[in-house]
């Protein structure tokens, strides 16, 4: 019996090198070196309903470090080399509008890939991304109401705002590809599941830009790709 | 080499194509078919000084503007009957044309002919290429326009607050909500909301004068503005009761919807707060006795 199944993952192993089996991982640390900006408080005042959610004081969040100068909410993805991608994935992502913050604040998700923003508050927001290559649109979403589904057909960093409550900021990355991560708090990303290839990786940070990488996987390897951006001081 | 020369070409050949279609670029309302051809030549001399010749808004006169004039090559246009997001009708932008825009610097051209102003149109639809990729939306229908009653402006002041229109109109619509100082436009230009209770008899919005277009304002959105759409959020009965509600905040202008609530006493009802407890339905039973 078990030489039967190792006989089939052998067979699965040989049949589709391309596919989990046999496949490599791109993975690192975004790190900055200086000093980032201060980030700014947020005065919540004039939304009681949000402001009584948050009992630590709440800062913006262009730029967020952890220890060792490590960095957050960075999107790091692979702008070259990996095949094309007929389709989206079929579940959507979503955006949840929670205490007048945006959760996340950045996310990624592919061209063509549903979008769902929910708001959780008890207030009237308004979705506003800033769009430029795809279309700009700008809706309403009172308390209660169902979520919005939307989609972006072409790939771009989209800024995110709500006019009514100017301190909300947040990023929508529309990527091409679904082999992209989010640094986590500890600035550690992974992209799994890469067929042998040469790819370039690029990491993009909303203050601080893009910075590239080329790395070529060769086999089930994974291969360690590290980011340091320049901390702008302002 | 040879493949070099070859993909020149091709390049050529498309971009030949492209200059050729924007320059075949038409408009259409109603019996008028707009050429683009025709448009440029009024356009140079009508629209360049604000609109500049490369249609981004950044002519010679815009420095001394604000509202800064439209950006033609974003193809974001605020004064649409299609939903947010999409472009307008060539209708839309040729009412713009004619209409202008209250509070700014974008005269009314009914100086110009019918013709003149759908070639105007054509033309500034080569300025950007989503014209050549995408439709006009699908206008968001506007039903037939209930009677103005008290009940009707009564919901409709019980929506302005539902929907917190006041946050940026301010309780009395004069533009001066708890958000309207922070607002930008798209481009980050600061935006003042519209103050209903300004003007008299002559008021306008900046997308009309009528119900309709008041009706179409806030179920549109104004694209490129602080201004979201609510189509997706007010149901269209609804809407019309806001409808006449918002006519009320216009107090200097006379009006259908100012007779009516003169009529019933000048006031709106406001509900009593017990029966309308400010949205915290989950301490209700919790028994505490607050």
């Amino acid at each position: 019996m078990r030489t039967k199944l190792v006989f089939v993952a052998l067979l699965a192993f040989m049949v589709s090198p391309a596919l989990s089996f046999g496949a490599g991982t791109v993975s690192g640390k975004i790190t900055y070196t200086g000093t980032p900006a201060k980030q700014k408080p947020i005065d919540m005042s004039k939304e009681p309903s949000c402001a009584k959610q948050h009992t630590t004081p709440v800062t913006t969040e262009t730029v967020v470090t952890g220890a060792n100068n490590t960095l957050a909410n960075v999107v790091v993805y692979i702008s070259a080399g990996a095949p094309e991608e007929s389709s989206a994935p079929a579940q959507a992502v979503t955006f949840t509008q929670k205490g007048c913050q945006y959760i996340p604040h950045v996310l990624a998700m592919h061209t063509g890939q549903e979008l769902k923003v929910v708001n959780a508050d008890q207030t009237s927001h308004n979705i506003h991304p800033l769009a430029k290559i795809n279309r700009e649109w700008n809706k309403s979403q009172p308390p209660g109401t169902p979520p919005l589904s939307e989609k972006f057909d072409k790939e771009e960093f989209v800024p995110v705002k709500c006019n009514v409550h100017p301190w909300m900021h947040g990023y929508f990355a529309v990527l091409k590809t679904s082999h992209y991560a989010i640094s986590a708090d500890n600035g550690t990303f992974s992209l799994p599941n890469l067929p042998p290839g040469k790819y370039t990786i690029t990491a993009w940070q909303e203050d601080y830009g893009t910075q590239t990488q080329d790395v070529t996987i060769s086999g089930s390897e994974t291969k360690n790709v590290d980011f340091t951006f320049k901390a702008k001081p302002y | 080499m040879k493949s070099a020369s070859k993909r020149l070409a091709a390049n050529c050949a498309l971009m030949l194509a492209m200059a050729v279609s924007c320059l075949a670029q038409e408009a259409h309302v109603g019996n008028l078919t707009g050429h683009a051809t025709e448009g440029k030549k009024h356009y140079r001399r009508y629209c360049i000084g604000c609109h500049g010749p490369l249609g981004d808004g950044n002519g010679e006169n815009a420095q001394w503007i604000d509202p800064k004039p439209r950006d033609f090559t974003a193809a974001t246009f605020k004064c649409r009957s299609t939903p947010t997001g999409t472009l307008p009708t060539d209708q839309d932008l040729y009412n713009s044309v004619g209409r202008g825009f209250t509070n700014s610097n974008m005269p009314h051209w009914d100086a110009l002919t019918d013709q003149n102003r759908i070639d105007l149109v054509a033309f500034i639809k080569t300025f950007s290429p989503r014209w050549q990729a995408e439709k006009a939306g699908d206008p968001i229908k506007v039903p037939a326009e209930p009677p103005v009653t008290m009940e009707s402006i009564t919901h409709g002041a019980e929506l302005f607050q539902k929907m917190e229109c006041w946050k940026c109109h301010g309780q009395q619509g004069r533009g001066d909500g708890p958000s309207a100082a922070t607002l930008t436009d798209s481009k980050d230009n600061p935006i003042r909301p519209y103050n209903f209770a300004a003007g008299g008899d002559d008021s306008r919005f900046k997308c009309g004068v009528t119900n309709q277009d008041v009706y179409r304002i806030f179920m549109t959105g104004l694209d490129g503005t602080p201004m979201p759409s609510f189509a997706d959020v007010i149901q269209p009965n609804d809407a019309w009761d806001l409808v006449h509600f918002l006519r009320t905040l216009q107090t200097n202008r006379h009006s259908r919807e100012n007779e009516v609530l003169k009529a019933a006493g000048g006031k709106i009802p406001t509900k009593a707060p017990d029966a309308n407890p400010p949205a915290q339905p989950e301490n209700k039973g919790s028994g505490s006795g607050n």
